[in-house]
């Protein structure tokens, strides 16, 4: 179980996020707001990335708050970027083996390689020795980017925006991974999206706005309320007069 | 003679042999020819003129390969040699040379090579070369290769050359001349650290139409070490040129690049790319959300670089 504690983060003397708490124990967890709320703040908080200003965060009751991106990843999480890094050189299979804990030169299995790649929906023998370089497209790359927490395992697995910087088409069928996803995760999985397709899978909504807490619970309580206000409004009124 | 094993593991490093080769092949240790072979198509002569070698390939000969391993293992040996490539009309080799010094002296080893390749009309060939060092004297372990292209019509070319590890001082000068519809492609990896100095010039003169090249080369430089990667292109008639320049730079070390294009036919296609920069941030920060260490990280990433 991740555990948020009153976390604020404050970056050039601007507040990001002010007093955060929630735990999120639920197999599908969904983030959301509206732009500059500080969702991805909290995805990168829980990664390492950012350390809180103040406050705590707790991985299955054990303080995380102080360890490093390594650490965090080997206690199990695993983080998936808004926008996926590209590297000269280092291969698909590459990726994945080091995704699968093969530091030492060692490369995972092409079967087990095609496995996660075709439950990505790529055509494993197309893409297994390409560079991720430039010349693949954003879908292709949040793809990869997917295969790789898959073959991590991790307890907890974060999702930013994954479906910012791809088209249409792609998009539908990154809604049936993660739907497949939700099937066959044995941890958490979190999400930050705007997407209502997304949330519609979630067993909880978030909803962050102006770096606080506007509401949080289950789906079925959150999302008509969301989607009865344009971008969140009913939400965001609470705490804004000007909404 | 038999090779003792750190002459083995130099030619291991710069010819991935475990043994004397099969087939053509020309090895020299310590200043001095050490064996030679040739086969049906292939003959090798020792020069008497000067140190080095004549290498034939008859035209049309397919798929076969010539291995020429320079090992130096005693410190204080300085030699220039010369080795001559006579590629005959629609021949298909693959050319492996490389040079490997074990340096455990306190005096200098140095090794330069001259090598001039002669490709005669619709001819193909392969040319890998490895550079190496090891040993852990405080001698130089230095290397100035030459090497001289000559293109005729039709005919193709592609270099690959490596140097990763060990050489304190390189002076690499390549230059080719390409006739009509020939083509050279050059793939340069380079890694230097400690105090090591490494200097690479291209100069490819593209004179017949049709002609075209690429030169890319990719380069980390580590600690203290300096790199300068000069390339020029001369576009001498309807013709196309390709350099490219992608270096990473770490902790206290220095690269230049300049890149040089002239044309002097107005259909002369030439296009020049040089990038010098830190590993990215965010390709650390990516592998460390995989569980690795920083440092492991930056291993992965130049690792995948000079593959």
């Amino acid at each position: 179980m991740l555990e948020f504690q009153n976390v604020s983060f404050t970056a050039d003397s601007a507040d990001i996020l002010r007093n955060v708490s929630f735990t999120v124990s639920e197999r599908f967890v969904a983030v959301t707001g509206p732009n500059g709320s500080g969702k991805s703040t909290i995805a990168k908080l829980i990664a390492g990335i950012y350390t809180p200003t103040s406050g705590k965060i707790l991985l299955d009751g054990v303080d995380i708050t102080d360890l490093s991106i390594t650490e965090r990843a080997r206690m199990g999480i695993s983080f998936a970027f808004q926008q996926p890094v590209r590297f000269k050189g280092l291969t698909v299979k590459d990726l994945i083996s080091l995704a699968a804990g093969k530091v030492d030169g060692k490369k995972i299995s092409a079967a087990d390689a095609c496995a996660y790649l075709s439950e990505v929906g790529l055509c494993a023998r197309e893409y297994i020795d390409r560079e991720v370089n430039a010349s693949l497209s954003g879908g292709e790359l949040k793809r990869i980017e997917i295969a790789m927490t898959m073959a991590r395992g991790s307890q907890l697995t974060v999702f930013d925006e994954p479906e910012a910087g791809i088209d249409l088409w792609s998009f539908n069928n990154l809604i049936d991974v993660f739907r497949k996803m939700y099937d066959k995760t044995k941890g958490s999985i979190i999400i930050i999206s705007h997407q209502e397709r997304i949330l519609d899978i979630a067993d909880k909504i978030i909803v962050v706005s102006g770096g606080e807490i506007a509401a949080m619970g289950e789906k079925n309580e959150i999302l008509p309320e969301l989607l009865k206000g344009s971008g969140g409004c009913r939400f965001t009124a609470s705490r804004k007069e000007d909404c | 003679m038999a090779l003792d094993p750190i002459q083995l593991e130099l030619l291991q490093q710069v010819a991935g042999l475990h043994e004397v080769p099969q087939g053509a092949y020309s090895l020299r240790i310590n200043g001095a020819l050490h064996g030679k072979n040739s086969s049906e198509n292939i003959t090798i002569e020792k020069k008497t003129d000067k140190p080095g070698i004549d290498i034939y390939i008859k035209a049309g000969t397919k798929k076969e390969s010539v291995h020429i391993p320079v090992i130096l293992s005693q410190a204080g040996i300085s030699e220039l040699v010369y080795n001559d490539f006579h590629i005959g009309e629609g021949a298909d080799v693959t050319i492996v040379a490389g040079c490997g010094i074990h340096n455990g002296g306190s005096e200098k080893s140095e090794h330069s090579g001259i090598h001039a390749f002669y490709l005669a009309k619709g001819a193909r060939v392969k040319y890998i070369e490895k550079h190496y060092g090891s040993g852990d004297g405080s001698g130089e372990r230095v290397m100035n290769p030459t090497t001289e292209v000559y293109m005729d019509e039709d005919s193709y070319m592609e270099m690959e050359t490596a140097q990763i590890k060990g050489v304190d001082s390189t002076d690499r000068v390549t230059k080719a001349e390409l006739a009509a519809h020939a083509t050279l492609v050059i793939h340069e990896k380079l890694m230097t650290h400690g105090k090591q100095f490494a200097k690479t010039t291209f100069e490819v003169s593209l004179n017949g139409k049709g002609s075209g090249t690429h030169v890319v080369s990719r380069a980390v430089a580590k600690d203290d070490s300096r790199q300068v990667f000069l390339s020029k292109i001369h576009g001498n008639n309807r013709c196309s040129g390709h350099t490219e320049c992608d270096a990473i730079l770490m902790d206290n070390a220095v690269i230049s690049a300049i890149p040089e294009i002239s044309a002097s036919h107005v259909d002369a296609a030439l296009i020049h790319e040089a990038a010098i920069g830190k590993i990215a941030g965010e390709q650390l920060m990516k592998l460390m959300t995989l569980g690795l260490t920083e440092q492991e990280a930056e291993e992965q990433i130049i690792n995948g670089f000079l593959k």
